[in-house]
């Protein structure tokens, strides 16, 4: 974490390994004044006039695809959606096939979404374009590692030395494994929480590797005396209630769900506290009504901060806001 | 008549040359007639031979494969019997045996008989069909054990290897009728509860992180204790396909203490590599069964040293094209290493 080992921003982002705190911090700055675009009556800046940016998601999607294409589109970027369904990859041509086919006709920038792990580090190696990961498999999720940070710093503050719990089905968690890479280059501490079968396997030497908590019991960690001041609770996706990872929904929902009864004791042992969710969620299986719509809950801010983080990714990948950090960021 | 002559080779021959050293070693020439080594002095030889100088060479057995993917019938894109028998013979092999998970299957006598012949025809190494265990690898019947005995192929080895035969009963039943024939069965040990058609490398830290499907080495373990066990029920002979886990060298070792008639083979791959190849998302590391940690390497290596595992051979499965088109995790698995045996082979 030191500026011995800082980086310059990477050609692709398809994993939060690709920066570093410095860089993250450029892209959450940027994305600030991205925000302010948001908020204008009118949309619409020249800045990525002549590129174009396409979405290939081969899995469903709703936040991310559209406010990557709303992210292109206000910057005056060409954006095409493209889905599984609707592509020659219904048809069995291969993954490399596709991508060097859309490659050809000389676009800027793929963002990607794939069922497979790692999928995205193999396009980066068989196109000329920029590839974005917007989520592989169970393995990353960059973008929205970034957006919960800026939301969360946006409440909080900075998060170096903040304590932010993550809970939920962990191992299938895409969204888990780039947050404890953003928020550990952040500085914050992190406690992870869930069942012993919704672990990653290997998270004991992993854990000690690399310097976070592993726990099972969340209301121990709730009310252990060390302060939360954020409680990311993921999804438990349907396909995982009938996988026997756990008996039934509702022991899930006793034992590891932001009920209304811990939401109350949530907010009363630590004021402050903020509430995320990456959606879709199930209410009333991991978060409850309450706690979704309640004043801890950023749900909506993660959304709305999504567009703003993704104009910053897409502005420093395509239009060289490496020329920007050279001249702030290399001491 | 056809003569060659080999000057002044560094002979291995009698141990198996991983626990040679120079000293057990001797330069000698030798003479080959019509195929036959005939003497071991060059004075000797018909003055046509054709001579190599081999000074600074060694000169070793032919190699043994007992375990290959050959690919024909059905998938000739990808390999021939004839290409891999060209890959063979450039690796030093000279006898290769040839899995029986094709298509069609080779679970009949005829088919057993076509891969022999289709063997012969290339002549460059013998080729000796591996016959199914069950019929069509379904895993539920036996397929027809005993005329593939009886054909010109003489098939004594048998395995639904790429699946493993997972039915308690079948797998006891088949161990007990090959008996009648002195015949084998070579387990692909997988557990399909533990580890499905999904998992893709090993279950651990890495595949934690990479947010990867793995197979738990439990997965290997408990079905080679289950086949020792029916082994000794049985009297049957079991043979254990490519061991990559400390925990089934540890069942083996046991199962050879009790006199259990059991055999084990490990790959160069598992000797020679472990998960952290993986973190590249590179497909030509995805093989079945993954590549493990270092204890585990180290665990077969320690194995083959003290005669566990008498065996080493490659899995061979060349692929070309397609298949390296595909996301890792969903790409089937398989290495080439016949061309590249000995550069990766720890001694």
């Amino acid at each position: 974490m030191s500026a011995a080992t800082a980086k310059s921003m990477p050609k692709h982002l398809l994993s939060v390994s690709d920066l570093d705190a410095d860089l993250i911090r450029t892209l959450l700055d940027t994305a600030a004044q991205m925000q302010d675009v948001q908020r204008r009556e009118v949309k619409k800046i020249p800045t990525l006039r002549g590129r174009t940016v396409i979405n290939l998601f081969f899995e469903d999607s709703t936040r991310t695809r559209s406010s990557f294409e709303i992210a292109g589109k206000w910057m005056s970027a060409d954006t095409i959606n493209i889905t599984g369904k609707g592509s020659s990859a219904s048809k069995g041509e291969s993954l490399r096939d596709t991508v060097r086919t859309i490659d050809a006709m000389g676009v800027d920038a793929l963002v990607i979404r794939h069922s497979a792990s790692g999928a995205c580090h193999q396009v980066a190696g068989w196109i000329d374009a920029h590839v974005i990961n917007a989520g592989d498999g169970t393995h990353e999720h960059p973008t929205q590692a970034l957006l919960d940070a800026y939301t969360m710093q946006q409440r909080i503050g900075d998060l170096a030395g903040k304590h932010v719990v993550i809970v939920g089905d962990l191992t299938h968690s895409r969204v888990f494994r780039s947050n404890l890479l953003s928020l550990r280059m952040l500085g914050a501490r992190i406690t992870i929480v869930a069942p012993v079968t919704l672990m990653p396997s290997g998270i004991r030497s992993w854990a000690e590797r690399d310097g976070f908590t592993v726990a099972h019991d969340l209301d121990a960690v709730l009310r252990d005396g060390d302060r939360v001041d954020a409680l990311m609770m993921l999804r438990v996706q349907k396909e995982r209630m009938t996988g026997g990872f756990f008996p039934t929904p509702r022991e899930y929902t006793v034992g590891y769900g932001l009920t209304r009864p811990r939401l109350d004791r949530l907010t009363a042992d630590h004021p402050g506290v903020v509430i995320c969710h990456p959606g879709p969620m199930n209410r009333g299986l991991e978060i409850s009504a309450d706690a979704a719509d309640s004043a801890e809950s950023l749900i909506l801010d993660q959304v709305s901060a999504g567009v703003a983080v993704r104009m910053s990714v897409l502005y420093h990948l395509l239009a060289g806001g490496d020329a920007e950090r050279g001249e702030g960021g290399a001491a | 008549m056809s003569s060659v002559v080999v000057n002044d080779a560094t002979v291995y021959a009698g141990q198996p040359a991983s626990r040679g050293d120079s000293r057990d070693a001797v330069a000698r020439d030798v003479v080959v007639v019509d195929g036959v080594i005939t003497d071991l002095r060059a004075s000797d030889a018909p003055g046509d031979a054709h001579v190599i100088d081999a000074n600074g060479l060694v000169l070793l057995p032919g190699f043994v494969d007992l375990h290959t993917h050959l690919r024909e019938p059905g998938r000739e894109d990808a390999e021939t019997i004839c290409s891999g028998s060209q890959a063979a013979a450039v690796g030093g092999y000279t006898a290769i045996l040839a899995m029986a998970n094709t298509t069609p299957v080779t679970d009949t006598a005829e088919a057993a008989e076509r891969i022999l012949d289709l063997g012969r025809a290339c002549g460059l190494v013998d080729v000796q069909p591996i016959g199914a265990v069950t019929r069509g690898l379904a895993g539920e019947q036996l397929a027809e054990l005993g005329l593939m005995q009886r054909s010109r192929a003489r098939v004594k080895v048998f395995s639904d290897d790429g699946h493993c035969v997972d039915d308690s009963r079948v797998m006891r039943r088949a161990l007990e009728y090959v008996r009648s024939f002195g015949g084998v069965i070579s387990q692909h040990s997988q557990d399909a509860a533990l580890a499905g058609s999904g998992a893709c490398c090993h279950e651990g830290e890495i595949s934690g992180r990479l947010g990867l499907p793995g197979w738990p080495a439990a997965a290997e373990s408990v079905i080679i204790a289950r086949d020792v066990q029916l082994a000794r029920h049985t009297g049957g002979r079991v043979h254990v396909a490519h061991v990559s886990t400390a925990e089934g060298v540890e069942v083996i070792r046991w199962a050879k203490a009790q006199g259990i008639a059991v055999t084990a083979e490990v790959t160069p791959h598992h000797l020679a590599l472990t998960t952290e190849a993986l973190t590249a998302y590179d497909p030509v590391f995805k093989v079945n069964p993954p590549l493990r940690p270092s204890e585990d390497v180290e665990a077969v290596r320690a194995a083959l040293r003290d005669g566990t595992m008498t065996r080493s051979r490659p899995t061979m499965l060349l692929m070309r094209g397609t298949t390296r088109n595909t996301p890792s995790s969903t790409r089937r698995s398989g290495c080439s290493v016949w061309r590249r045996r000995w550069p990766s082979w720890p001694t």
